[in-house]
């Protein structure tokens, strides 16, 4: 198991989560004034866990960086209808990388980008309140993450950060694959029932 | 539309970690498409991903990124929707291949392994009787499919283990109109239902 789970912190910088409540004000210049300071300061969050990423996912460490490139580039250029209000920066950031990472590492059947009517509905402005209400979802989800079990979080981090399906992780594991899904749905309750009364 | 067969939850956590195998992935795409209590499950399964990315262990990067202006039209998101993007148009445009009596297919194109199929059974016909290799998905796009499960409309998905064995039948006044993925390809049982998987590659 050494080696599966992350470190958080191991390489010297804060992660993205520790100046959330500054993202949104990072990319509300990048949407409206293009500031180049503000896009790089996003970069030097994101990119390096990105590209983390895509060679935890089996990209050789060229095209892992030009993965995370594409990604934040993605930001840059949809910046203006990212909607603050309706989900998380970071979430917005990892559909995006995963949707690159299916696109680019694995060619398989093309993903339906299913945050379109999170972007239709852009607003203008997150509301304060909303902001908060967004630290404290992600606040719980990363609390309720942090309490699975290992057997629980192994699976969960195997599916979202090696990439690997549901057989693949049995076949891994050694584990009958009813197993592997039980432990997947008991860890997906323990992040719903956080989040209960938040959504 | 009332949908009231939805994703698994470990389903629909493989299907938000990018970690679905293609067929599969193809269907619940096509399936979340249509749902909006799924849509919302997605979301909250992406959070997780989200918090895991936070934690990862960061890789330093060699290179500056010096964007340029942000490109006209880029923010642009695709329209189609994934069932019609699957078979290249409207379902109504099908070539169907008879398969047995009251029964047609057309095999769709899908890499990553595994068999993705629209199947169309005439009222009353029964979908040969077969077990899974690894997972299977059916969602329902037009009349209504019954098994041992209940019965499933427009929209419906049936996310059964490996270890269900189930008969489906179409709605015997409708008929019915499918997508099916599997992750492996299709073991029917019974020797006619072998010789028509030989003669057809199902």
């Amino acid at each position: 198991m050494v080696g599966l789970f992350f470190a958080p912190g191991t390489g010297g910088q804060q992660p993205p989560s520790a100046y959330r409540g500054i993202m949104a004000d990072l990319l509300r210049r990048v949407a409206d004034q293009a500031d180049p300071a503000a896009f790089r300061e996003l970069y030097e969050a994101f990119g390096p866990r990105v590209k983390a990423y895509m060679m935890r996912m089996g990209a050789d460490p060229g095209t892992a960086e030009d993965l995370a490139q594409e990604t934040l580039l993605a930001v840059w250029n949809k910046a203006a209808l990212y909607a603050a209000d309706k989900g998380s920066m970071t979430t917005w950031v990892f559909t995006i990388a995963r949707n690159l990472r299916i696109d680019r590492l694995r060619r398989e059947v093309p993903w339906q980008e299913l945050p379109e009517d999170r972007l239709a509905e852009a607003s203008a402005e997150a509301l304060p309140d909303e902001q908060l209400a967004e630290k404290e979802r992600q606040e719980r989800v990363r609390l309720a993450l942090s309490e699975l079990p290992d057997d629980q979080r192994e699976v969960v981090v195997l599916a979202y950060i090696e990439g690997l399906s549901q057989s693949a992780i049995a076949a891994r594991l050694g584990l009958p694959l009813g197993t592997v899904k039980s432990r997947m749905r008991i860890a997906y309750q323990k992040v719903r029932t956080a989040l209960e009364g938040m959504q | 539309m009332t949908i009231t067969h939805h994703l698994d939850d470990a389903t629909l956590m493989s299907f938000a970690a990018g970690s679905l195998p293609g067929t599969l992935a193809a269907v619940a795409a096509a399936h979340v498409s249509m749902c909006s209590r799924c849509r919302a499950e997605v979301a909250v399964h992406e959070r997780m991903g989200a918090a895991l990315l936070s934690e990862i262990a960061p890789q330093k990067l060699e290179a500056q990124l010096q964007p340029s202006a942000p490109s006209a039209g880029s923010g642009d998101v695709r329209q189609l929707q994934p069932i019609e993007r699957m078979i290249g148009g409207q379902l109504e445009g099908v070539r169907w291949r008879w398969i047995g009596p009251g029964l047609w297919h057309r095999p769709l194109a899908c890499t990553g392994g595994g068999a993705l199929q629209l199947i169309k059974a005439a009222p009353g016909a029964s979908v040969p009787d077969h077990t899974h290799g690894g997972s299977e998905l059916t969602l329902v796009l037009r009349g209504a499919l019954v098994d041992e499960t209940g019965t499933y409309k427009p929209g419906d998905v049936a996310d059964l283990d490996e270890s269900v064995q189930h008969t489906p039948v179409a709605d015997s006044g409708v008929g019915c109109i499918c997508l099916i993925a599997n992750e492996q390809p299709t073991q029917f049982r019974g020797a006619l239902a072998r010789l028509m998987q030989h003669w057809h590659g199902l």
